[in-house]
């Protein structure tokens, strides 16, 4: 129980039942601005409705079309439906409330000027199936940032339309595919470590490939002599996340991808942890063949429930001519989509198609924004600051926390801690939920699963040095509390709407719909 | 019948040219509350140290590898309906599988009880 508020409600306390401290509940479970809110069926009744509908005609007939039951949906006037869902907000977090330290998610701001950009008219009021010399400046956009992220990554080339990061992974691994079959090689074997991103090993699956893992050292990078060791003529390529999800970069990089060239195999690199090295590394300097680039995370394009990814792909010579359908091409001085009616002109070897469009336009404006706001060096000074925000907040919590890789040398982009040394029966989702009280969304818990009890903290460049120092006392108290064993914290959060929901239920007996009336 | 023990912390019991296999308690307590199991197909080959299930718990998603050569021959339905039988008594009802033994000779490879508790003491 906080002292600081005493008489706060908490979340065993129903309504009608007296508060702590001799104040009642209130008559409507509201907490002043912290809102119950029911369900959308659960409000509203199903006489009403907020749209006005002509009165249907005594001989109108629609025959077997004709509803023969109620249509199930809740009759909300406008104001109810929007107060429903600006209540429901308010109960969400969100990096426009605060430091958001989710771990290879790069939650970074989004600036303003990418909004402002986007809603142009001449961007935001465009259709996918407008002619084409209609919308060259919309192409040009498309082209403008395919140049940019070719020239930070020392790439081929680069496919726009994969939609997010797994998206991405996918069509990286299906221009692999595609090489391997024009040479008619039949590898099936990729290779990923155990540093790498959960979603690689699904890729390489989806593709019909076999996986195999390579273990990490001691130090949290891949085993670079096992991985070597490994290749032979069954191994189609590598699959590496660098940095790695132990927020370490893979030194031996350019040793691996030298060893899988030579052994006939590509190489992979996801990039999601982009943001750490842009501006600074180009991964084709360290022989990397396809990469996919999370607009929404290193370039700064919503994500989270605030908009959709985008995943372009950038390529290696050796990968770019199986690059998928449509492509942006400068032709007879204006910008044309290549697509399957002229691809035998321009991209004759495109593996196919992945979106019906050319992407994800909205965030290519936006991303572009960003770029062109930040300039090279800006963009430099990003991947600088991201890395020094999580080696100031790992140095500043080594001491409470065991860093299971702190030896390993700086950190790049996130910190990682494991849950060594917490009191008996302490774990790393009480810590997780005790920053809920402190008003932070939690860090990514129990993942990368090499460390045990993982908390990955990922602060991105966006946050200010008090920022941090905050966010770092909030997780140093927490820390403390279950060294010390608190029980308090065993139950927190006790501030929060709802407590420890039963995720153990929720996961066996999932109720997804609405099973009222 | 005799209970082996592998270092993946699968145990299983071998009798005549049967094989059942299960987690171990000490992996259940590690995994937590499990959630949901992906058994083999019955008549699946196995190969020793390849994929056979997946375990998926609150906090991960972990394979479970066939710790000896064979083919499957059964595997515990009850865990579909109730995979907290995993947790709550993992070295009994809680089992995931039956196989037959391919190659006794792997047997020489595993731990035995004392052995394995030894393993886990100094984890």
């Amino acid at each position: 129980m906080s002292t600081l508020n005493p008489a706060g409600w908490r979340p065993e306390m129903t309504s009608g039942e007296a508060g702590a401290g001799g104040v009642p509940a209130t008559f409507t479970g509201n907490r002043a601005l912290m809102l119950e809110e029911p369900l959308i069926f659960e409000i509203g009744t199903r006489e009403t409705t907020g749209v006005d509908f002509d009165e249907v005609a005594e001989d109108f007939d629609l025959g077997p079309l004709t509803r023969s039951a109620p249509i199930g949906l809740a009759g909300l006037s406008e104001s109810e439906t929007v107060r429903h869902y600006t209540r429901l907000s308010r109960q969400n977090y969100a990096i426009d409330l605060g430091l958001f330290p989710l771990g290879s998610c790069t939650m970074k701001h989004n600036p303003r000027l990418n909004e402002k950009v986007a809603r142009m008219a001449g961007f935001g009021d465009v259709h996918p199936l407008q002619p084409q010399e209609t919308v060259q400046g919309a192409l040009a956009v498309i082209h403008e940032l395919a140049d940019w992220l070719v020239k930070l990554t020392g790439m081929a080339s680069v496919a726009m339309s994969p939609k997010a990061g797994a998206h991405g992974e996918l069509c990286g691994i299906l221009c692999i595919k595609a090489a391997l079959e024009a040479r008619g090689e039949d590898r099936r074997v990729l290779l990923v470590p155990e540093s790498a991103h959960g979603t690689n090993p699904a890729t390489a699956a989806f593709a019909g490939f076999t996986v195999e893992g390579i273990p990490a050292t001691s130090e949290g990078r891949v085993d670079s002599d096992a991985l070597i060791a490994r290749l032979g003529p069954d191994v189609a390529g590598v699959m590496i996340t660098n940095p790695n999800t132990c927020g370490l970069f893979e030194r031996d990089m350019k040793k691996i991808s030298d060893a899988v060239h030579a052994a006939g195999g590509y190489v992979y690199c996801d990039g999601a942890n982009f943001n750490a090295i842009v501006g600074r590394v180009r991964p084709g300097d360290l022989g990397v063949d396809a990469m996919h680039i999370n607009l929404h995370k290193t370039f700064s394009t919503p994500h989270g429930g605030g908009g959709p990814g985008s995943g372009p792909v950038v390529l290696s010579a050796a990968l770019a001519p199986y690059a998928p359908l449509p492509v942006v091409k400068p032709v007879d001085g204006k910008l044309r989509l290549v697509e399957e009616e002229n691809a035998a002109d321009h991209q004759p070897d495109s593996f196919g198609r992945m979106t019906a469009f050319h992407g994800q336009m909205g965030m290519f404006t936006r991303a572009l924004t960003y770029i062109l706001s930040h300039g090279s060096d800006g963009l430099r000074q990003v991947a600088e600051d991201a890395v020094l925000n999580a080696n100031y907040v790992l140095r500043s919590l080594d001491d409470v926390l065991e860093a299971p890789f702190g030896a390993s040398g700086p950190c790049m982009h996130e910190a990682l801690f494991s849950d060594r040394g917490l009191a008996d029966g302490f774990s790393t989702n009480d810590i997780a939920k005790g920053l809920i009280d402190e008003g932070y969304h939690p860090m990514t818990v129990y993942f990368p699963l090499v460390v045990h009890g993982a908390m990955l903290v990922e602060p991105t460049e966006t946050e200010s040095l008090d920022v941090l120092d905050q966010f770092i006392g909030a997780l140093r108290s927490l820390a403390i509390r279950a060294k010390q064993g608190d029980e308090a914290l065993k139950t927190a959060p006790h501030f929060a709407p709802r407590a420890r929901l039963d995720e153990t239920l929720a996961a066996r007996k999932p109720v997804l719909s609405w099973q009222g009336e | 019948m005799a209970r082996y023990f592998t270092e993946e912390h699968e145990w299983l019991d071998v009798d005549g040219d049967t094989v059942t296999v299960g987690i171990t308690d000490f992996a259940q307590g590690q995994l937590g509350d499990i959630v949901f199991v992906e058994l083999p197909a019955v008549g699946l080959d196995l190969t020793q140290g390849g994929d056979a299930a997946v375990v998926e718990s609150v906090k991960a998603a972990s394979d479970i590898y066939a710790p000896v050569d064979g083919t499957v021959s059964e595997a515990n339905d009850a865990l579909d309906a109730d995979p907290a039988l995993a947790n709550s008594d993992p070295e009994g009802e809680g089992w995931f599988f039956r196989m037959s033994l391919g190659d006794a000779s792997q047997l020489g490879g595993l731990m035995d009880a004392a052995a394995y508790k030894n393993f886990c003491d100094n984890l």
